[in-house]
C-alpha cells in the first residue's frame, strides 16, 4: 500500500487529495496542515467579513471530506524538512512517506519599512485567521489604511467597507491592479471604487510608521487607526529549497507537477509552473492553478498519467456591482468593444487571442478564454463576430456539432 | 448518462425552452404569473443569427473545468449531474470565466444558477426538452463514458 504525504491543506492539497483517489482507493494520505481549521476557501476571506458568507459555508468542501476519502489531517503543525521519503514535523515527529506533495501555498511579504514595529494594529490578509482578527477591531470609526492595491488589498477593502470609518489605500504602482489590468481598464475601476467611498493614494507608498501615522514618500501623511498590509505574496518554497531541489519565484515543476526531486511533486501558490499564454514559467497563484495542479499532481503520484500543460492566468473578480475580468498576456494588438458602462480589450498576435480584459460585460467570457487555451488558430473562427458578445456562433457547424451533440 | 443534446438545423430560434425553463424553476404554478413582463433568468439560451440558432445549456462535462475553477468549491457533480450550491457561491463569476461553451449566467440575485436538468424540481426531466416544439432539443444517452 501507497504512503502519500501532503503538506499544507489548501486548494491544492484537496485537488491533490482528490487525483489520488481517482486512482488509488486504498493508499494511506496524511496531510499536514500549519492552519487549525478544516479546509476552507481561501478567497472568501473577504466576502466573510462582507457578511456575503459565513465559516460554515466558507468550507471548500464539506464536513465529511477527510472521513470520505480516508484522510488522516494532522493539525495545527508545521512541516519544517522532507527528505526524499519523509517529512519532519515541528515536533520533531518524523513521517515516512512514497510520493510527497508539497502545497504550502505563499505568504504575505512584509516590507521593509521603518517603524513598522510602531504600528499597533496590523494585520495581513491571508488567512482566516488574518480575517477574524481584523473583524475584531472593525468598527464604524475606525480608519484604515491599507497598503498594496493589487486584489487582495482591494478585496479586503470591499470586504470592511460597510463595517468602517474610511479607507484610504497606497501603492507604489500608479494603478489600482497593477499586474492583471493596464492603465485606462485600471482607471476605469478605480473612479468606481472612489465612487463607493474608498481614498487612493497611488505612485506613493510608505516611507515610515510612526505609531498610527504613515508619512509616505510624497510627503503626505495619513493618520489610521488599522493598517492592512497586502504588497504581495512569496512562495513557500524552503522546504524544497533546503532538501537541494530547484527552485525560483517557487517551485520549479513540470507539467506532471514533478520538483527536480525524485518522487516530490509540488503544486499551487508555492510552484512555479508552466503558462501558455506566454510559454514561460511563472507563478500562476490563482485558484483555479492550485486544484488543477494539485490534482495532476495526485493522479501522477498514484502512478497515473496526466499533465496540466494549459496554464494561463485568469481572473474573475467583482468590486461594488462591477465585474472585472482579464486572461493571458497582453502584448501584441489590442482591439476594443467599448459602450458607456463596459470595456473588453483582446489582444491578438501572429493569429491567437492572447489575453483580454472585460470590464462590465463578461457573458459568456469562457468561449475567449478557451480560444487562448486550446491556442484556437483566430482565422479558423469569426472573431470579430463574437468581440461584442461571446457566442458559440464564431465555431463552424462541425465543431458546434460536437459540442452540443456529443459527450464532451 | 442522459443529457440534453442540440439538433442545430431543427431549431426555431423560438425561444420557448428558456421561458420552460424559467418557469420550471421558478417554483410556482402559473406560468403567466411567474414570467409576465418579468424579465427572465433561464439557465438555456437561444444563440444564433438571422440564419441558425441553437441552444446552449450546461454540457455536464465528463471532467468539468468549472468545478475545478469555483474559488468557493461551490460547484459539485452528483451520479454525472454538475450542480451548484447556491448557498456557497459568492457570485464572483470566475465558473463564466471558465466554462468553454459559455453555458453559465449568474441569476437575478447575481448568484450563479446552471442547468440541473430539472431533476430535483417538479419537472423530473429537462423542461425544455419537454416544450420544444420541433424536437430541436433531446434528452438522451450519446457516446458511452468511463
Ligand atoms: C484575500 C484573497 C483573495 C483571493 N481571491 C482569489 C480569487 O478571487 N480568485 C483566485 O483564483 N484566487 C484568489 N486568491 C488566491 C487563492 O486563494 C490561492 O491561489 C489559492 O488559495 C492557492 O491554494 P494553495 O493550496 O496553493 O495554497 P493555500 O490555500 O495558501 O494553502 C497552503 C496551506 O499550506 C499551509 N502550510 C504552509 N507551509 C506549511 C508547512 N511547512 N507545513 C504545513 N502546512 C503548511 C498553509 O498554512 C496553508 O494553509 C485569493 C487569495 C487571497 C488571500
Ligand atoms: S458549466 Fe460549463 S464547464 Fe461546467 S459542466 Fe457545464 S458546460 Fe461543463
Ligand atoms: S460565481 Fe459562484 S459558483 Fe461560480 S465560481 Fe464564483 S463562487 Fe463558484
Amino acid at each position: 500500500m501507497k504512503k502519500y504525504i501532503i503538506i499544507g491543506n489548501g486548494t491544492a492539497a484537496v485537488g491533490c487529495i482528490e487525483g489520488i483517489r481517482s486512482l488509488d482507493k486504498t493508499g494511506e494520505i496524511t496531510v499536514i496542515s500549519e492552519e487549525n481549521h478544516h479546509v476552507y476557501s481561501r478567497p472568501l476571506i473577504s466576502y466573510y467579513l462582507e457578511n456575503k458568507t459565513d465559516l460554515e459555508h466558507m468550507k471548500y468542501r464539506g464536513d465529511s471530506f477527510y472521513k470520505d476519502n480516508s484522510c488522516k489531517v494532522i493539525y495545527g503543525k508545521k512541516a519544517v524538512r522532507i527528505s526524499k521519503t519523509s517529512v519532519t514535523l515541528d515536533d520533531e515527529t518524523v513521517l515516512k512517506g512514497d510520493r510527497i506533495c508539497i502545497a504550502t501555498g505563499s505568504r504575505p511579504f512584509v516590507p521593509p519599512i521603518a517603524g513598522l514595529d510602531t504600528v499597533e494594529k496590523k494585520f495581513g490578509f491571508m488567512t482566516l485567521d488574518d480575517a477574524l482578527a481584523l473583524e475584531k477591531v472593525l468598527s464604524k470609526n475606525v480608519r484604515v489604511l491599507i497598503v498594496g492595491a493589487g486584489l487582495i488589498g482591494l478585496k479586503c477593502a470591499e470586504g470592511i467597507h460597510d463595517r468602517v470609518g474610511s479607507i484610504t489605500v497606497c501603492d507604489l504602482a500608479d494603478r489600482v491592479l497593477s499586474s492583471i489590468l493596464d492603465n485606462d481598464c485600471a482607471g476605469i475601476v478605480q473612479k468606481h471604487l472612489e465612487a463607493n467611498g474608498i481614498k487612493f493614494l497611488l505612485g506613493d507608498t510608505v516611507e515610515r510608521f510612526e505609531g498610527d501615522f504613515a508619512f509616505m514618500k510624497s510627503g503626505k501623511q495619513v493618520d489610521f487607526d488599522i493598517c492592512v498590509l497586502a504588497v504581495g505574496v512569496r512562495a513557500n518554497s524552503e522546504l524544497i529549497k533546503a532538501a537541494g531541489g530547484e527552485v525560483n519565484r517557487g517551485i520549479i515543476v513540470n507539467s506532471k507537477m514533478e520538483t527536480s526531486l525524485p518522487h516530490i511533486y509540488a503544486a499551487g501558490d508555492c510552484s512555479e509552473g508552466f503558462d501558455a499564454s506566454v510559454g514561460a514559467n511563472r507563478v500562476l497563484a490563482i485558484l483555479p492553478n492550485a486544484y488543477i495542479g494539485g490534482s495532476t499532481a495526485g493522479v501522477n503520484m498514484a502512478g497515473g498519467d496526466a499533465a496540466f500543460d494549459n496554464a494561463i492566468p485568469m481572473n474573475s473578480i467583482g468590486f461594488f456591482g462591477l465585474h472585472i475580468m482579464s486572461a493571458g498576456d497582453y502584448s501584441g494588438v489590442c482591439s476594443e468593444e467599448k459602450t458607456e458602462n463596459t470595456l473588453k480589450r483582446f489582444f491578438t498576435k501572429d493569429g491567437y487571442l492572447r489575453g483580454f480584459i472585460l470590464i462590465g460585460a463578461t457573458e459568456r467570457a469562457g468561449i475567449y478564454t478557451a480560444l487562448i487555451r486550446d491556442k484556437t488558430p483566430l482565422k479558423t473562427i469569426d472573431f470579430d463576430l463574437t468581440k461584442k458578445v461571446a457566442s458559440n456562433l464564431i465555431f463552424s457547424k462541425k465543431i458546434r456539432g460536437k459540442k452540443f451533440g456529443g459527450v464532451v | 448518462m442522459k443529457r440534453v443534446y442540440v439538433n442545430e438545423e431543427w431549431c426555431l430560434g423560438c425561444h420557448l425552452c428558456e421561458y420552460n425553463c424559467a418557469f420550471a424553476n421558478s417554483g410556482l404554478r402559473d406560468m403567466a404569473f411567474a414570467l409576465k413582463d418579468k424579465k427572465i433568468f433561464p439557465r438555456i439560451h437561444i444563440e444564433g443569427d438571422d440564419k441558425i440558432s441553437f441552444a446552449v445549456s450546461c454540457r455536464h462535462c465528463t471532467d468539468p473545468i468549472c468545478i475545478k475553477s469555483c474559488i468557493a468549491g461551490a460547484i459539485s457533480k452528483v451520479d454525472g449531474v454538475v450542480k451548484i450550491d447556491r448557498d456557497k457561491c459568492v457570485g464572483c463569476l470566475t465558473c463564466v470565466l471558465v466554462c468553454p461553451y459559455g453555458a453559465l449566467a449568474p441569476a437575478e440575485d447575481g448568484i450563479m444558477q446552471k442547468c440541473e436538468l430539472c431533476l430535483n424540481n417538479s419537472c423530473g426531466a429537462p423542461a425544455c426538452v419537454a416544450g420544444c416544439p420541433n424536437k430541436a432539443i433531446v434528452y438522451e444517452e450519446r457516446g458511452e463514458e468511463k
